[in-house]
């Protein structure tokens, strides 16, 4: 446990020093949800409507621009082999390194949400559910990026590729992350019933992710 | 603690490296590893440091905790120092104590001379500086057994003085190591095990 999270802290403290990917996954939010209203016009109501996915996907692809960072600078210089050789197995490297992303990344951009979701007049009460659902749904991207990112390590410019991969396992917490802010919104679906399976789709990618960013891991590592 | 290495096999993209080796390295003995590029130097550390899965034959350290799995046990030096460039000189060093279990920081700087450095970002080191700093960590964690690739590479005279007697130290309280090398370390081996004999 103690290795565990000296590892988070590591990589928390490494993301704050190395800066440019807290700051750019937060810019890249802001300028993807800026720019939308600008295409669209200025109707309020459509906005509206369509807020929850906007601020949804651009989240998205705001935190997969940090994903690859998980594994990659640790493989280039070498540190990687010596985390492989410390007293974790690699499923509880993996599942820490990613639970440093989400706290570097995810919880940022979760608390940026609700001041961009200002530029889309999303309606008041909607503004708890947003939050709610955005801590509850960032773990499950950090977690399953980090499969993404241990699968194209060893290739150069893996970054598409990463995309590719990723964004298809990220579409259920998109779509429950979604319907949850709707049933506030618009109704009549059940709040309750789309925030737990939102809820039970992370626990399962926390459990289960590791194992998996483990295996390509070892492949990296051979 | 005795390590065996019996009936070995590397196979790395579908051709055979190596095949059929087998040695032995007791307590306070060293294996130094020659043989022409591609010979399987570098594959044979990361087979016994648990990197790559062995084709055939099998590894066995005994004497050593039984709980620990062989990876543990040992400290493998890559061609990659393991340097942090973002963090301090003894940030760097201080992770890994607290990682790995333990050591003396101060203690592990001093043994490669860069106690000064202590404070500069490691991005600013020369390589000669990051392999010390890499190198470090053999002296900071015991472990029973270095795996070294090239360890000397880019260190100067007086820091080939210091790896070889960290070797020899390290050796004489009762350490093994096994180190691939093209340049002679200093250090007297137990034994020479060439690979990739007669292939040229």
């Amino acid at each position: 446990m103690h290795a565990f999270m000296r590892l988070v802290a590591r990589d928390v403290r490494l993301a704050l020093r190395e800066g440019g990917a807290v700051s750019t996954a937060l810019g890249f939010y802001l300028v993807v949800v800026a720019i939308l209203p600008l295409g669209l016009g200025p109707d309020l109501n459509l906005l509206a409507r369509i807020a929850p996915g906007v601020l949804w996907v651009s989240l998205l692809l705001a935190a997969l621009l940090s994903v690859e960072r998980i594994f990659h600078n640790d493989m280039e210089d070498g540190t990687l082999e010596v985390i492989a050789l410390g007293p974790l197995p690699l499923e509880l490297v993996a599942a820490a390194k990613s639970l440093a992303h989400w706290i570097s990344i995810g919880i940022p951009l979760a608390l940026a949400a609700p001041v961009l979701a200002l530029l889309l007049n999303l309606p008041a009460e909607a503004f708890w559910v947003l939050l709610l659902t955005m801590i509850t749904g960032t773990p499950a991207i950090s977690f399953l990026g980090a499969v993404g990112a241990a699968l194209t390590l060893g290739l150069r410019r893996g970054g598409l590729l990463l995309a590719l991969l990723v964004l298809p396992l990220y579409v259920p917490i998109l779509v429950f992350g979604v319907s949850t802010m709707n049933a506030v919104i618009t109704g009549p679906a059940p709040f309750l019933s789309s925030y737990l399976i939102l809820c039970a789709l992370t626990l399962a990618t926390v459990v289960l992710a590791p194992i998996a960013a483990a295996a390509a891991l070892r492949l990296s590592l051979s | 603690m005795q390590l065996f290495v019996e009936d070995l096999t590397c196979v790395r993209g579908g051709r055979t490296v190596f095949a059929g080796l087998s040695f032995d390295v007791s307590d306070g003995r060293g294996v130094e590893l020659t043989g022409p590029n591609g010979s399987g130097k570098s594959s044979l550390l990361r087979m016994l440091a648990g990197f790559v899965p062995a084709a055939q034959g099998q590894i066995r350290l005994e004497g050593g905790d039984d709980d620990a799995a062989l990876g543990e046990q040992c400290h493998y030096v890559g061609h990659l120092n393991g340097v942090k460039r973002a963090f301090t000189v003894y940030e760097n060093l201080a992770f890994w104590a607290d990682y790995l279990g333990g050591g003396d920081v101060m203690a592990a700087l001093e043994a490669f001379q860069l106690e000064n450095l202590g404070g500069i970002p490691a991005g600013l080191l020369s390589a000669g500086q990051a392999r010390r700093l890499g190198l470090a960590r053999l002296t900071l964690v015991h472990r029973p057994l270095w795996l070294l690739d090239e360890p000397s590479v880019s260190l100067d005279e007086g820091s080939r003085k210091i790896l070889a007697s960290a070797i020899r130290d390290h050796m004489k309280t009762g350490g093994m190591a096994i180190a691939a090398t093209h340049m002679p370390l200093g250090v007297a081996f137990a034994q020479t095990l060439k690979l990739g004999a007669g292939r040229g």
